[in-house]
């Protein structure tokens, strides 16, 4: 009886592994890598990923920037109605992405709630590259919010407060304490952050289109060359694939890194009397 | 001369915090069980802690006052706060963690405290001892005017603890700032503080000298936390001007504090002589108790009777033979039966 268990246990665990992975070698697999390499090379996905480069170091500039601060304000502050805050926040990571580029739309939109304000001053969105840097911070920033709150939220109080009565006003203390502290926590929440806004794909559709060289990023030139050219979408998937494993493998190392290195391996002779 | 003031009233969970005291330069030990409010009271000072209402003036300074609307944030108050697991920043080494608060004594401080060749060292990497010192430098470095420090000794080790003990005492003795020691260890109070006020529930029950404490305790709780046996019965008068209590469970002792009703009687154990039979001595008060334990202590050793414990000489347990279930006669004079109330 155990023993048919113990196999069943194995047999789910390789059929699970086989099938998240098969997807992945199959892009890597079905041409040569030479050809791959090569496709690279091909105009829509350069566009791309120079659209792609562009939009999303502005968005995670925006991220970063606005995010940390606000994190911070969050996990440091008490008030009414914060748990409604922090929930709110977190929506967008359940919401279809769908209904983020209907909203995006209705908000934003030449007819949408702010698009009278903005024509007014002379700004379209939809369909420019603020669009897709719209729609990527959208979807993407309450990754890095949420980490970024867990983080802070995690500091040892007594730490922030002792930099207070060594002379530290707010700010000194959280660049010199609470920052530092929580970049752990923060690096790993940006890299999924990060991850989240390179693969958007339907809210920035609809919100901002698929035009090439403006706002087609790598998501969407795969869907608009699966159509035109297999391998180029084959060469751009695998292309997002090493991105992806990347930004993985960065999650994974830093918190091991930084946590060797703060809880420093170096020992010192005990102290001798003099 | 500036003297600290301190006037505070503060809802805490169960209890009130009400306490008003001034601080010249010297060391004040405040002592009291787990959550009577002492770290409540320095954080009220350092300004971690609004209090309802209250005042915190250091000479012409004021740092604190609810009436007048003044709350300084800890920064602006020349305050050292020495937390009770030392807070101190692992991301940092020790240089910069001494440094954190000012860089202009680094050099000189990690010197006084012997722990210039830990520099380099993050927090990590050090013992309790080499923690307590680089806590202590770091909250000088920003020369305050009022220190403060959360069980400082806590954290130690028992070999360590008392090494560290004297040679803080001496420190405070040396800064002559005006300090408090918030601790749960009379002998730490003792060693370290010219005064000990005892915190209970949020109000100072006693203060005073540690030798006046140990005196004349004020109440149960007192006698008991400077570490008296207390023994309950009813006080009544007795023959010579004496109080007799007679103890619950029947025998009887004298003292020659005055008391009536409900009463502890508080002996120090130091103050316990034990024999094989009732001596022959000035000690009105003879109790037949069995050897419960025997417990060396430093020079000395604790015996554990049944109702009260003795301290006595290591020579003593051996010349009298004092193993557990030896019958002793544990005999104290009426003048060492201070008489403290019970509820």
């Amino acid at each position: 009886m155990s023993r048919a268990f113990g196999l069943v246990l194995a047999v789910t665990a390789a059929l699970a592994l086989a099938f998240l992975l098969l997807p992945v070698l199959a892009i890597f697999l079905r041409i040569p890598p030479g050809d791959l390499v090569g496709q690279l090379g091909n105009r829509a996905a350069v566009d791309a990923l120079l659209v792609t480069l562009k939009t999303s170091a502005v968005a995670n500039a925006l991220i970063l920037l606005v995010g940390t601060p606000a994190a911070y304000a969050l996990a440091t502050r008490r008030f009414r109605g914060r748990a409604l805050v922090v929930t709110a926040l977190e929506l967008p990571l359940v919401l279809p992405p769908a209904v983020a580029g209907i909203g995006l739309i209705a908000a934003f939109g030449r007819f949408g709630l702010l698009g009278g304000t903005l024509s007014a001053l002379g700004l379209e969105i939809a369909f420019t590259q603020v669009a897709v840097v719209l729609a990527v911070t959208f979807v993407a920033s309450p990754f890095y919010v949420r980490a970024a709150l867990t983080a802070f939220e995690g500091l040892d109080p007594t730490l922030v407060a002792a930099a207070r009565t060594l002379g530290a006003g707010p700010a000194r203390t959280f660049f010199r304490v609470a920052l530092p502290l929580a970049a752990p926590g923060l690096g790993a929440g940006w890299a999924l952050s990060f991850a989240r806004g390179v693969g958007e794909f339907g809210a920035t559709i609809m919100f901002a289109g698929s035009l090439q060289g403006v706002t087609q990023t790598l998501s969407l030139a795969i869907y608009e060359q699966f159509d035109l050219d297999f391998d180029v979408a084959l060469a751009i998937g695998a292309e997002l694939v090493v991105v992806s494993a990347a930004v993985l493998l960065v999650v994974k190392l830093v918190p091991a890194w930084t946590s060797s290195s703060s809880g420093s391996t170096t020992v010192f002779a005990p102290s001798a009397s003099r | 001369m500036d003297e600290l003031e301190l006037r505070l009233d503060h809802r805490l969970r169960s209890f009130r915090l009400s306490l008003a005291l001034g601080l010249g330069r010297e060391t004040l030990a405040l002592v009291g069980p787990s959550g009577a409010g002492k770290s409540s009271v320095l954080r009220a000072i350092a300004g971690l802690l609004r209090p309802d209402e209250g005042r915190v003036a250091l000479g012409a300074e004021t740092w604190l006052d609810t009436a007048r609307g003044i709350d300084l944030p800890p920064e602006r108050r020349r305050v050292g706060l020495v937390f009770q697991e030392y807070a101190l920043f692992p991301h940092l080494d020790v240089r910069a963690n001494v440094g954190f608060g000012g860089r202009a004594r680094v050099d000189e401080l990690l010197e006084r405290f012997r722990i210039g060749h830990l520099a380099a060292a993050r927090p990590a990497a050090l013992s309790g001892g080499e923690r307590q010192r680089v806590a202590l430098a770091r909250a000088l470095a920003r020369d305050p005017a009022v220190l403060l420090l959360d069980e400082p000794l806590s954290a130690l080790d028992a070999h360590t603890r008392s090494s560290v003990r004297g040679e803080l005492a001496e420190l405070l003795r040396e800064l002559a700032l005006p300090a408090i020691v918030v601790t749960h260890d009379f002998d730490d109070a003792a060693a370290l503080a010219d005064r000990v006020g005892v915190l209970v529930e949020g109000e100072i029950l006693q203060a005073g000298s540690a030798a006046e404490l140990l005196a004349a305790p004020r109440d149960a709780f007192v006698a008991s936390f400077t570490g008296a046996n207390l023994l309950p019965g009813n006080a009544r008068p007795g023959p010579d001007g004496l109080t007799e209590v007679v103890l619950d469970g029947g025998r009887s002792v004298f003292s020659t504090d005055g008391g009536s009703g409900r009463v502890g009687v508080a002996v120090y154990p130091w103050e316990v002589a034990v024999g094989p039979t009732t001596a022959g001595d000035s000690a009105l008060n003879h109790l037949t108790e069995v050897v419960r334990s025997v417990v060396p202590l430093g020079n000395r050793v604790r015996v554990g009777l049944g109702s009260l414990t003795a301290e006595v000489t290591a020579a003593s347990v051996e010349r009298l033979g004092l193993v557990p279930g030896t019958s002793v006669v544990a005999s104290f004079k009426a003048t060492a039966a201070r008489l403290v109330p019970l509820a």
